[in-house]
């Protein structure tokens, strides 16, 4: 088991009384899946991923990383998180970008070089590595921001709505990427999104969240096999997940439907 | 065409070089600038005529001219306007008047040429023939106040930027500093610059030393707001991505305070260094002990109009010159930051 919500709550107290972003998650991921959570905007699938992080601390229950708490995984460095936006430094070449993470953990100067241009290939920017985050398309951008979170050893990466912000079209080749790139290095994913297909084309296991107070209404197995074409998404299998998914999201909308 | 082609291509690209010159500096900004110059130029030079208008009229009945009204005493509680107007033909010598109430623009730039160039070059005791800057040029006195602006600024900013890392990185400091800062701010400067030379020259501290001090009293402060803005500018992402690597503090300010707090630090230096230069200015003023503000006082003292506002002059471009280098670091610095040029 990576991850392991046990009654995992979280409340934030703002001015107009509490918030109840989390309440009674249960959840447990294992090595190597990849997990979308998907769900209507303010269902707390961004604390979630936080809470995981350690950037967000739970009120209430029990989260494991690794078997650690979430903050000693953060300070055991054990996971790379790529945010909605791409957060490149603009001061910073692509390279150096993607060398941040390793300067900071204090790799050496020939291992920095050598994964910089490994990550690079990995997600096809070979050739881009000295140019400037403004020389770059969005889609280039989150990327780098993705070779950024690769560049270290992190069995688990964890991504909020990376391809939020971007078109079909790259969101499609984006997304055949990362399934790739995902089979190449057996990571765990957890991945935030607001799009049914995008869940259901990436997913090993899928999340349905709903809000107020944001809970988990329904976790889907994915029968779709691990080596998934674009076009899996016409064939029956792919369309019978989907409708799950969507009615998950209608049941957990009842009250305003 | 019967040119040489030599002589025919060289003509050529003189022209459209010297066109597109011309064009460039119309399009870049030179025209609305040369016409604000031409604007200021044409109303001092009306302003002149009834700044001066008494005294041009005490000379000119000295002279044996008919003067309307022509008592001395009623033309003391007369409107300048008015003056004007009924003496029209008599303002001539406004222009040429020695030791004006507002010298015309033209004296102040024959002071200027008189007080720099001339002094140094055919002067007796310029760089020329003495070897030495004259201690009655501009270049003299403004050489005195550079350096008093130059090491106040550098004091002023270095520990600008010291209390703003501290009032980042410290609550204690954060509530303590920034209201003193503020209030130390709201004392009119003429006021305690006496105080800071008396205090300094009892013990043992006087002249740059002096001057610098309330240098760097002005400018530091611009530095202390425009630095705590600029560290504190990351936005909660960029932070937050530095936990997710478990950075340390250090490595925080580094890589991702620091670098973000450029742009600030640069505009905050530039109003930095002109305050400076205004505090050195006024810390000439008590002590006539060179430097562009004992000229200007010392002008005030004997009527020479003309030698203050040349200073006044060479206090703008000395300004203007150290903002301007300030403004090419700034631009050199962005760009090794991978800033678009
Ligand atoms: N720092 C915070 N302080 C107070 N309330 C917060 C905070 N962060 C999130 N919330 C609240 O918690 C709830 C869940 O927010 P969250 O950002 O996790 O939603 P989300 O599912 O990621 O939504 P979206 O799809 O729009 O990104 C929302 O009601 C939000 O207003
Ligand atoms: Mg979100």
């Amino acid at each position: 088991m990576v991850i392991g919500a046990d009654n995992v709550s979280l409340t934030f107290q703002t001015n107009d009384g509490p918030v109840h972003a989390l309440k009674d998650v249960n959840l447990t991921v294992e090595r190597g899946e990849f997990v979308s959570f998907i769900g209507p905007s303010g269902c707390g699938k961004t604390t979630f991923l936080r809470a995981i992080a350690a950037l967000e601390h739970p009120t209430g229950g029990t989260l494991s990383v690794n078997g650690m708490t979430p903050d000693e995984a953060r300070r055991a460095r054990a996971y790379g998180y790529v945010f909605q936006a791409a957060g490149l430094y603009p001061w910073r070449t692509i390279a150096g970008n993607i060398r941040l993470p390793l300067e900071i953990m204090g790799y050496s100067k020939s291992e920095m070089d050598e994964r910089v241009k490994n990550v690079l290939e990995l997600v096809e920017l070979s050739g881009f590595g000295k140019k400037y985050p403004w020389q770059l398309s969005g889609g280039m951008q989150q990327r780098a921001s993705i070779a950024r979170a690769l560049a270290f050893d992190a069995d688990i990466l964890l991504m909020d709505e990376p391809f939020g912000a971007l078109d079909e079209i790259v969101r499609d080749r984006l997304n055949e990427e990362l399934l790739s790139l995902w089979a190449r290095t057996g990571k765990t994913i957890g991945f935030v999104t607001h799009s049914i297909p995008e869940a259901v084309y990436l997913s090993t296991k899928i999340v349905v969240m709903s809000p107020r107070p944001g809970r988990i209404t329904d976790v889907i197995e994915s029968p779709l096999p691990k080596e998934r074409p674009l076009d899996i998404r016409d064939t029956p299998e792919f369309i019978e997940v989907a409708h799950r998914v969507r009615d998950g999201l209608r049941a957990g909308h009842g009250d305003e439907l | 065409m019967t040119d040489t082609p030599v002589s025919g291509a060289g003509g050529g690209i003189g022209r459209t070089a010297r066109a597109s010159w011309v064009a460039r500096a119309l399009s870049g900004g030179l025209l609305p600038v040369v016409t604000v110059v031409i604007a200021i130029l044409a109303i001092w030079y009306v302003a002149v005529v009834p700044m001066n208008i008494k005294e041009v009229l005490t000379q000119q009945e000295r002279a044996g001219a008919e003067i309307v009204p022509p008592s001395a005493a009623e033309r003391r509680d007369a409107g300048r306007w008015g003056l004007v107007f009924n003496n029209f033909d008599l303002i001539g010598p406004s222009w040429s008047m020695e030791r004006a109430r507002l010298p015309a623009p033209h004296q102040v730039a024959q002071e200027l040429w008189a007080s720099t160039w001339d002094e140094e070059v055919n002067g007796r005791r310029g760089i020329v023939r003495s070897g030495t800057l004259s201690n009655r040029s501009l270049i003299y006195h403004g050489g005195v106040t550079l350096g008093a602006t130059v090491v106040g600024f550098l004091i002023g900013a270095a520990l600008g930027v010291a209390l703003a890392v501290g009032i980042v990185y410290s609550r204690v400091m954060d509530l303590s500093v920034m209201p003193w800062a503020i209030i130390s701010q709201t004392i009119p400067i003429v006021a305690l610059a006496p105080m800071i030379i008396v205090v300094l020259y009892s013990v043992g501290l006087s002249g740059l030393v002096a001057k610098a001090v309330i240098s760097a009293y002005l400018s530091f402060f611009p530095v202390v707001v425009g630095m705590v803005k600029g560290l504190r500018s990351p936005d909660q992402m960029q932070m937050d991505l530095l936990h997710t690597y478990n950075a340390t503090p250090a490595q925080q300010f580094w890589r991702l305070r620091l670098p973000s707090s450029v742009p600030y630090l640069f505009a905050s230096l530039k109003i930095g260094i002109a305050a400076s230069l205004v505090g050195a200015i006024v810390g000439e003023l008590p002590v006539q002990r060179g430097g562009l503000g004992a000229r200007m006082l010392g002008g005030s003292y004997y009527g020479q109009t003309e030698q203050i506002w040349a200073a006044l002059f060479a206090a703008a471009v000395l300004a203007a010159g150290l903002v301007w280098l300030i403004g090419w670091i700034e631009r050199r610095t962005l760009r090794a930051m991978g800033a678009p040029t």
